[in-house]
């Protein structure tokens, strides 16, 4: 019996030992599409360098991907007052970056310094620039750090995901690090190897610290098609982001390398040029202009086709700006339109629309036809946009599909306004309306593409959901806050300024080696828990 | 080679012949049998279906015809464009040769591809696909004379110092009606080759366009948009019969060659 128990015993310890060895010698792989091109995370814009920034940047506070929630990292607590325009954070203290330079609340206040320096061109800092002033930091003590905006600005903490601190004093600058990795060696075009940042200050449960894998590499590979042979091959452990055809490519070959996490926050939407002053016939801008248009062509679509047809089932009918992937914020009461023809044209009756021959003609006999352009090289969009033309076909609209190199097309809906209806998506980074939606639906706004910059609104619904997004935007509570945008919502459901056709579903594809692996809908889908991540033995001692 | 010559006439012919029978072999092109995207060959579908559920042998047919038909009307507007400013520039010489094939030299050095997506791009959105498909190859055809003028050019120039118009000048002919009567008669042969020469450039060019997603527009198929499909390696694995458009694309430009070769090859 005690034989037993011994042999138990070092049968445990050769486990456990051979689980430390792995985890500790364990190298996970998996593709960039290009490379990264700055490792400083306050310049991060693209893929890859955020890519680099998730992977290496310490936060004060992360959102926690699968439950949508702030987690205290460097911070373990802050706290906003002033009408939300001061946040003052508390730090841990005894970290190090990665080359061992001592963190304290020097670095915070550094780092927001050079995000809101006005010459630097930060993309992490637009988002914090809220009105004109200066921000001030304010270091209280070693591990307390106040910053003050010129203006509030809600959810100002879910902001600080994006902001990797920065060390005011290491001769390193930014490739010293407070993340679970830091930047090992990097060959442009080849790879870029991450190693483990030996100063992390995260632990396991059982006290073992974190990140579990020692280094990280990350190919540089273009070619989504090697991509995936990569990983049936076992030469990478996983895909982070996977078209629907790609996905059912792979389900065919090993139905348990790939996951569909559910409706993503990416949406895939068209919309009618109303721009007053752009080069287009009168009687079409009076078309564009009408809500009854509008609404008929939405429901001449068949959303539920272009979900199963075109992203093979791995996408739902839209519903409006927010995808229910977004738990806070989207607003439940509101449904898809749905597919029914009938009640298109009763509704183009309504502003003397008729069909006449198999050909629908406005009150003046003008035979309605238009074009939508999208860009070329997108083949989802190239069908939707080609599915929506025999849709349309149904009420007797005849719809041009014109299809254009990237450049030319935003040329057209931004500056020359020379376009009918545009296609395109969106994809969705962040979950707050203050960060993602105040250009789009401001009627100021840059990006509210139906009819952007305007000086006031055109519209009183418009006015409506100027003052709304105000409303939100100012507010620190947060239920005024989702009552205000849940009526934004329901005023782009009824107008359709935006006719939201699918959002698209969060498709991955992981190796069965990558242990604690949970793919989730937000970015970056896989490796979000990236340091609590393990490679199986056997592969750990493969590689 | 004779033989080879008949057998590409003969398959051109066959191929013309299925295309404008089109509209009875095959339904329609643009239906989408939204049920079945992507089906594998049957009865009902020949050659299966696309991922938008058309008939891909209809698609291949109606995608052979507008190829076939407008890459040779292209040749043709090239040709005469090469004929006109090279034939004239040869016959001319002297400084006007200079200037001529100084400019030609230009256009030749002009990046083409991107040349015709800039002029696409510039172009009308609100065209019908039949009207985008025409203009997609007047634009080819417009902007692929430079080569074929430099060769007609020097054909001309040697034309011109040639003893019969040295002769024809004697006799009181000149300027154009030299040009129309003596010269372009004896450039025929050149200009023929260039023509032949052009088609398999322009189906080509057509098909490049397609493949970036900027040849002719939905729902009317061409070579170029059925060579998309094979763009992903993933999408076609194990469905070989995708492979047909790339397969007759590459048999119809071989036996345009060998019907060039054999006009190429002394007589």
């Amino acid at each position: 019996m005690s034989r037993q128990i011994v042999f138990r015993s070092f049968l445990v310890l050769m486990l456990a030992s051979t689980l430390a060895v792995a985890q500790t010698d364990a190298q996970l792989r998996f593709c960039l599409h290009s490379d990264p091109k700055t490792f400083n995370p306050l310049l991060a814009e693209e893929d890859s360098s955020e890519t680099v920034r998730y992977l290496t940047g310490g936060v004060l506070m992360r959102l926690n991907r699968m439950t949508q929630d702030l987690e205290p990292e460097l911070a373990t607590s802050w706290k906003i007052s002033d009408a939300g325009k001061t946040i003052t954070f508390t730090l841990r203290t005894g970290l190090s970056f990665s080359d061992g330079t001592p963190f304290s609340a020097d670095d915070v206040a550094f780092t927001i310094q050079q995000m809101m320096d006005p010459s630097l061109h930060s993309p992490t800092g637009d988002a914090f620039r809220s009105g004109d002033g200066k921000t001030v930091s304010k270091v209280l003590t070693p591990d307390r750090v106040s910053v003050t905006f010129p203006a509030a600005i809600a959810g100002l903490d879910k902001l600080f995901d994006q902001v990797a601190i920065m060390s005011a004093k290491s001769p390193k600058k930014e490739m010293a690090v407070l993340g679970p990795y830091d930047v090992l060696e990097y060959k442009a075009g080849n790879y870029l190897l991450l190693e483990k940042n030996p100063h992390y200050w995260r632990q396991d449960a059982a006290g073992k610290q974190l990140p579990y894998i020692q280094t990280v590499r990350l190919d540089i590979q273009s070619n989504r098609d090697t991509e995936m042979l990569r990983l049936v091959r076992g030469e990478i452990d996983f895909i982070n982001s996977l078209d629907a055809e790609y996905f059912d490519k792979l389900v065919q070959q090993n139905p348990a390398l790939v996951h569909d996490s559910g409706v993503s926050l990416d949406s895939e939407q068209m919309w009618f040029n109303q721009v007053p002053t752009s080069p287009l016939p009168d009687y079409k801008k009076a078309w564009f202009r009408s809500t009854n248009f509008r609404r008929a062509i939405s429901e001449a679509v068949n959303r539920e086709d272009l979900a199963r047809v075109v992203f093979r089932g791995h996408a739902r009918p839209a519903i409006g700006p927010m995808s229910p992937a977004n738990k806070f914020w989207f607003n439940a009461k509101l449904q898809a339109h749905s597919f029914d023809q009938k009640s298109a044209l009763a509704r183009l009756a309504q502003d003397g629309f008729r069909l006449q021959d198999g050909v629908l003609k406005d009150h003046d006999g003008h035979a309605v036809e238009f074009s939508i352009i999208t860009n070329a090289g997108n083949k989802y969009r190239e069908r939707m946009a080609t599915m929506i033309q025999q849709d349309l076909s149904g009420i007797g609209v005849k719809l041009n599909v014109v299809t254009l190199d990237f450049p030319s097309l935003i040329e057209r809906i931004t500056r020359s306004f020379d376009y009918e209806a545009c296609l395109l998506g969106l994809i969705g980074n962040d979950l707050d309306p203050n960060s993602s939606q105040m250009n789009v639906w401001m009627s100021s706004g840059e990006n509210h593409q139906w009819n952007p910059n305007q000086k006031a609104p055109a519209t009183a619904w418009e006015a409506e959901i100027d003052k709304l997004m105000r409303e939100q935007a100012t507010s620190l509570d947060p239920k005024k806050r989702k009552a205000a945008f849940d009526r934004v919502q329901e005023i782009a459901w009824e107008q359709e300024p935006f006719i939201y056709l699918v959002n698209r579903n969060a498709l991955s594809a992981v190796s069965p080696n990558a242990r604690n692996v949970h793919p989730v809908v937000l970015r970056p889908q896989v490796y979000w828990n990236i340091d609590e991540i393990s490679i199986s033995n056997e592969v750990a001692r493969n590689r | 080679m004779k033989w080879a010559r008949n057998i590409g006439i003969a398959f051109l012919v066959t191929v013309a012949l299925a295309c404008v029978l089109a509209d009875f072999a095959a339904p329609s092109y643009a239906r989408q049998f939204r049920d079945e995207p992507g089906a594998a060959p049957s009865r009902q579908h020949l050659l299966g279906t696309d991922d938008l559920g058309r008939d891909r042998f209809a698609r291949v047919l109606y995608g052979t015809r507008v190829s076939l038909l407008l890459a040779p009307a292209a040749a043709l507007l090239s040709s005469f464009l090469a004929v006109l400013i090279g034939g004239s520039a040869g016959f001319a010489g002297g400084w006007v040769e200079r200037i001529i094939m100084a400019a030609t030299d230009l256009f030749l050095s002009l990046p083409w591809l991107f040349l015709l997506i800039t002029v696409r791009a510039l172009l009308p959105l609100n065209v019908s696909p039949v009207t985008s498909v025409a203009i997609t190859f007047a634009l080819l055809g417009c902007l692929g004379w430079a080569a074929a003028a430099r060769v007609i050019c020097a054909d001309a120039r040697s034309l011109a110092r040639s003893d019969f118009i040295l002769l024809a000048r004697a006799s009181g002919s000149s300027g154009f009606r030299l040009l129309w009567r003596q010269v372009v008669p004896n450039l025929r042969p050149i200009v023929f080759a260039q023509f032949w020469i052009s088609i398999p450039v322009f189906i080509l060019a057509e098909a490049n366009l397609g493949v970036l997603g900027l040849g002719v527009a939905e729902p009317l198929p061409s070579w170029g948009s059925l060579l998309r499909e094979l763009q992903s390696y993933s999408a076609i694995t194990g469905q070989p019969w995708q492979f047909v458009p790339l397969i007759l694309f590459v048999v119809v430009v071989s036996c345009f060659h060998l019907v060039l070769l054999e006009q190429e090859s002394p007589a």
